[in-house]
């Protein structure tokens, strides 16, 4: 996708419209990112997701399962549709600066 | 092609099936959609109830008789006991790829925002009533009701 300006710097995009260089990622870049998705403020949760995913792909090479995400990250399944509403896995990868979720679940 | 196409809004899954085999692909593809950000609700009928029946839904097995997906001849699936160990290896399996066994699954989808309905003319041939079932059933509705609420849904049966 074309890629972005962020904070006078070009940020390139993948065909999913995640970043394509991680390296890119700030903070104040994932409130952009949310912002762009309609989500208006970063909370306290929406953080322990973001920081969760990313500490998993450092790990793992791929976001975590929704289940996971649930048992692991300390926000339950009703709580992360209600603050990534358009679709938790998806939205949150986008956010957290990572490549599209490759799992089923 | 793809250019025009609109992406899908909402999906309405119908689970008739009450094997391990059966049931599965459909959770699947309604968590899947709510992930996506996809509307969804299952409606399961027939034998795909006892995926919502509390008594039932965590011993659910794999169809070795009848199955031609199995490789294995009739006259072998039918030993006692082959049910149970094909279900076990599926199980582990399936947990291997992180997917819950079908209660928590239920719940999972359930707490996903994906409404689940059983089919009143099955409830009325079983002879079931509203507590057999696990608390994450939102209502046993007719076809009719089925197809209202699914309107600008593409209707899935599995």
């Amino acid at each position: 996708m074309a890629p972005m300006s962020f904070a006078g710097k070009t940020i390139e995009l993948d065909a999913d419209g995640n970043l394509a260089n991680r390296g890119d990622w700030s903070d104040d870049l994932a409130r952009e990112l949310a912002a762009q998705d309609g989500i208006a403020e970063l909370t306290p949760q929406h953080w322990a997701v973001i920081n969760f995913m990313r500490t998993v792909f450092e790990k793992d090479g791929d976001a975590p399962s929704i289940r996971r995400l649930t048992k692991e990250s300390g926000v339950d399944t009703k709580m992360l549709y209600a603050l990534f509403p358009k679709g938790p896995a998806k939205r949150a990868a986008k956010i957290a600066g990572l490549p599209k979720p490759k799992g089923c679940i | 092609m793809t250019q025009t196409a609109e992406p899908i809004q909402k999906v309405s899954i119908i689970v008739s099936r009450g094997s391990l085999e059966g049931v599965y692909p459909g959770l699947i593809m309604a968590n899947g959609a709510r992930m996506e950000g996809i509307e969804a609700s299952l409606f399961f009928t027939f034998f795909g109830l006892d995926a919502i029946i509390k008594k039932r839904m965590n011993s659910l097995k794999v169809a070795t008789v009848g199955n031609p997906g199995m490789h294995m001849p009739t006259i072998l699936g039918a030993i006692p006991g082959m049910s149970a160990f094909a279900t076990s290896m599926m199980k582990k399996e399936i947990e291997k790829l992180d997917i819950p066994p079908i209660g928590e699954f239920i719940t999972m989808i359930h707490d996903a925002g994906c409404e689940i309905y059983a089919c009143k003319a099955t409830v009325d041939m079983f002879h079931l009533k509203k507590d057999d079932f696990c608390e994450e059933v939102d209502g046993v509705i007719s076809v009719g009701q089925f197809y209202e609420k699914a309107a600008g849904a593409q209707i899935i049966f599995t």
